[in-house]
């Protein structure tokens, strides 16, 4: 039997399409050289090191090629002459929320953090187009010892930590983008746990580009220290532009010894932004680093977030969710790197195209030689909802000599016309029914979310499932 | 039946050529022999796109992976005639029931035996096919783009080609007994360019076996193609059992195009080789075509058996089926990248594409990348890989009862190839081949 839909893609944007005036104290101008570099490094007051590595970076930047002998050829459309690098309020990281301005709280109103949500949040770090505009960090998790900063603060009040790590998991030149964000990073968090803190609420920041044309380059560093455990939570929305905008965002991860990160991620810009984001976790010796990714928004998304498994008994996990609408294209996936015996990982990876939207996989396991005991488990389950939609998937699986064990699958599948027709017969309108189905099928993916986040994700799927089928 | 042993002269008079002539530097000769005009100037044109194509670099995708010092080639220079015609046609031993056989050895025809062909049946050397039978050969000669990165190597294939099968069965004609093609190579560091084309009208019916054997141990290469064409209806099975020896480097370059409810399946077996490079890349063109692509590869020293698979689905209801397997010994490699693509049109897609890496060796690396690009809906795909090693207890319980480890393990991996074998589903086939992968695996 033939699921005949032939739905009006129709994305209701409008939640996230406001913007306000903005008095940008700061602002670097459009286009890249090394002279927008140096004025980023003075208005920020790097110390000397940080002015040096984002020289490094931006000449790593244009020796990289452009990834199109394997990505798509999208990217050719960002012009690099015509993007803001660098904007910022010159505000300092406020500590309480009276201290923030009262047109930036309207727009946190707007995005929905509501008031009381933040009794039960450990710390809200609410980044403000590229800086910290506000930081409110429990009283309870600083007497932990638990440091939640803007990376520009951390690498100035904490360098003996920072600096340790710091392009360690992902060195600028990993990627062109990664030499970018290294270039000309501004705000993002640093985090750091101490030996055998648990850290009861997971941190949570909020992202937002509110300018024509301005990259956003947040760079986020947290540290676990041994048997330390924090989950760390990123949401964004951004408004609609007439023209593309750029994020390129790099999250490095460090979970030392028995320690846990969980970082969580729910990307929805609007259907203009190109998020070019490079994710990396470093997993030691029974470490886990578990990344929770959902992908609605954006025009490209190409982001894979990975774990490097460096000590025994590591463990690494990747959970994702990408929702292709019309005129998207969601290339993500997941990197594990075994680089230990024992260490194991997971990848669930489940993708919705609708319309005309695209939805990669793309996947890379590498277990090297004289390993014994990893295991690998991959799982891509594809939903297509329209004859116009596209499902792609491009995993790489090496594996040298024996003794572990790597399996991936993948599926693609439609939601069955028995399915739709059998909630129809109860009283579902088709649209109600399908997006029962879609809801459905991400369902044991979703409920990994913290609750909020659960809850907001179905509400976001309702969304764009809203007018999917005609 | 009646056996014509016939030595053919070669199609040109040639001398063995010196080391120093390289296949890659040295244009083919395009004059005269036995090739119709317009087939040498396609060759000299060939010949140029050869030297237009840059060799494989890096991160060339379709090359990931790669050994990619196995694709200089300048070190091999044309083939010369044999030293015993006679010898190989001896040891040309198959299938005793055979319902033709030819036997090529460095690219000359050397023994034919056709008796039990059906009336209407052309087999016959590829040059005779282009001269008789132009609009076929035409139709049908390499007429698909190389796809799989392998288009330089395909260019050569079409420079230098000297010779090469040609079957062609008439519309609703069953060939029931399988046909028999060997391709020999003999001396050291020399070239060949074998090539088997395959035409299955409407409703007809046929098998192929492609036997690739060296002569002696030596280093040489192949750069071989096949195109296999099925006709509405029609039903292929072809094998291609590659012996080459363990020195040898060889691309096999395989094209499937199958028409309305065709049903295609072939099965590739790597015995041999120091570097392999597999293509196989199948058309389904038609409403309910069918294709089964299977492989078997022992992989053993150091060898690397590189295969890029295509299955790529134009029309609605066809299915494609693939399941290569590969045992990993020694400090062999494997590079496995197949995609299946579903075109906008070819709703109610049935493909399946599964990929099992079995490491016997802690040296052994197995590389897999599964691909699937889907642009209709309505379709049932799945692919997986897996990659893992040998069972426990099935190892356990043969040990138990006095079977020696390494035969046990042997015996795990005929198990291992035995799936794919009856996936074949073709009896005597499956037995045929099943007796040459015991010899090889000494069991």
């Amino acid at each position: 039997m033939t699921t005949e839909t032939k739905p009006e893609i129709d994305i209701d944007r409008s939640i996230g399409d406001f913007r306000y005036e903005m008095d940008y104290a700061f602002d670097a101008g459009v286009g890249l050289n090394e002279a927008t570099i140096d004025y980023i490094s003075d208005v920020k007051g790097d110390p000397d090191w940080v002015r040096a590595f984002r020289k490094e970076g931006y000449r790593k930047f244009l020796e990289k090629p452009m990834p199109t002998h394997w990505a798509t050829k999208d990217l050719e459309n960002i012009v690099f002459e015509n993007i803001r690098y660098y904007l910022a309020q010159g505000q300092q990281a406020k500590r309480s929320w009276d201290d923030v301005p009262d047109d930036i709280k309207e727009t946190f109103e707007r995005l929905g953090i509501p008031e009381q949500e933040r009794k039960f949040l450990a710390g809200v770090e609410a980044q403000f187009d590229s800086e910290a505009a506000y930081s409110n960090i429990k009283a309870a998790v600083g007497e932990q010892g638990v440091i939640f900063v803007g990376s520009t603060d951390g690498l100035k009040e904490h360098p003996e930590i920072f600096k340790k790590w710091f392009g360690k998991v992902i060195p600028s030149g990993d990627n062109k983008f990664s030499a970018l964000n290294s270039a000309v990073f501004s705000g993002g968090s640093f985090i750091y746990v101490p030996p055998g803190v648990k850290v009861k609420h997971p941190l949570q920041a909020y992202f937002r580009i509110n300018a024509q044309n301005f990259g956003q380059f947040e760079r986020t560093l947290i540290i676990a220290d041994e048997g330390a455990e924090v989950t760390y939570m990123e949401g964004c929305t951004a408004p609609k532009f007439e023209t593309a905008t750029l994020h390129s965002a790099v999250v490095e991860l460090v979970a030392m010894k028995g320690a846990k990160i969980q970082y969580i991620t729910v990307q929805n810009w609007s259907s203009n932004v190109f998020n070019l984001v490079t994710k990396r976790g470093l997993a030691h010796e029974d470490a886990e680093v578990k990344w929770i990714d959902c992908n609605i928004g954006s025009r490209l998304t190409m982001k894979y977030p990975g774990v490097v498994m460096k000590g025994k008994g590591a463990r690494g996990e990747v959970v994702s969710i990408a929702l292709a609408g019309d005129g998207q294209h969601q290339d993500t996936g997941a990197k594990m790197i075994h680089a230990a015996d024992n260490t194991t990982s997971n990848i669930i990876s489940k993708s919705i195209s609708l319309g005309t939207g695209r939805a990669t996989y793309r996947g890379m396991v590498h277990v090297p030689k004289h390993l014994k005991g990893c295991k690998n488990n991959t799982e891509c389950d594809a939903l297509l909802i329209n004859s116009h939609s596209r499902t792609d998937t491009y995993p790489a699986i090496s594996v040298r000599g024996q003794g572990n064990a790597v399996q991936h699958e993948a599926s693609v599948s439609q939601i069955s016309a028995e399915q739709i027709f059998y909630m129809q017969q109860r009283g579902l309108s088709e649209a109600a029914a399908m997006s029962l189905a879609v809801n459905g099928f991400v369902n044991d993916l979703v409920q990994q979310f913290p609750m909020e986040y659960s809850v907001e994700l179905k509400r976001l799927i309702d969304m764009e499932m809203e007018g999917s089928v005609g | 039946m009646t056996l014509s042993t016939l030595h053919t002269s070669p199609s040109r008079n040639r001398e063995i050529a010196p080391s120093s002539d390289s296949i890659t530097n040295t244009p083919p000769d395009f004059s005269g022999g036995t090739w119709p005009e317009w087939f040498l100037r396609e060759q000299q044109k060939a010949w140029e796109t050869f030297l237009t194509i840059p060799q494989p670099r890096r991160n060339d995708e379709p090359w990931r992976f790669a050994n990619l010092r196995a694709t200089d080639l300048s070190e091999f220079s044309e083939a010369g005639s044999v030293h015993d015609g006679d010898a190989l046609i001896a040891r040309s031993k198959g299938f005793t029931d055979f319902a033709a056989k030819l036997v090529f050895a460095n690219e000359q025809l050397i023994h034919r035996e056709a008796a039990q062909l059906p009336s209407g049946v052309l087999l016959q050397p590829l040059e005779q096919a282009a001269r008789e039978h132009e609009g076929l050969f035409k139709k049908n000669f390499m007429s698909t783009e190389v796809r799989l990165g392998s288009k330089k190597f395909a260019s050569l294939h079409r420079a230098r080609l000297r010779t090469g099968a040609f079957l062609h069965v008439p519309k609703d004609v069953v060939i029931e007994r399988p046909i028999e093609i060997w391709h020999w190579v003999e001396g050291e560091d020399v070239a060949i360019f074998p090539h088997t084309l395959v035409v299955l009208e409407q409703g007809a019916s046929a098998i192929v076996i492609d036997r690739f054997v060296s002569s002696r141990d030596e280093r040489s290469l192949a750069v071989a193609v096949n195109d296999l064409t099925l006709g509405e209806g029609s039903r292929l099975s072809y094998v291609g059992v590659q012996e080459w020896s363990d020195k040898a480097t060889a691309f096999h370059l395989n094209t499937t195009e199958v028409a309305r409810h065709g049903n295609s399946t072939a099965l590739q077996l790597n015995f041999g080789g120091s570097y392999i490079r597999g293509e196989s890349d199948s058309h389904l063109l038609g409403e309910g075509s069918r294709s089964v692509m299977l492989s078997i590869n022992p992989a053993t020293g150091n060898r690397e058996i590189d295969q890029r698979t295509f299955q790529d689905h134009f029309a609605p209801r066809a299915t494609s089926d693939l399941l290569y397997h590969n045992a990993l010994a020694d400090s062999s490699r494997t590079i496995f990248a197949g995609l299946i693509k579903v075109e906008k049109e070819a709703h109610e897609t049935d493909a399946y594409q599964k990929v099992r890496n079995l490491m016997l060796s802690d040296e052994a690396e197995a590389n897999s990348m599964p691909g699937l690009e889907i642009l209709a809906d309505n379709v049932r795909c799945t692919h997986g890989a897996t990659s893992g090693e040998l069972n426990e207890d099935e190892l356990f319980y043969m040990l138990a009862r006095g079977i020696p480890p390494e035969q046990a393990a042997q015996l795990i991996v005929r198990g291992f190839f035995g799936t794919v074998l009856e996936r074949l589903g073709h009896p005597v086939l499956e037995e045929h081949l099943g007796a040459l992968l015991d010899r090889k695996l000494d069991l």
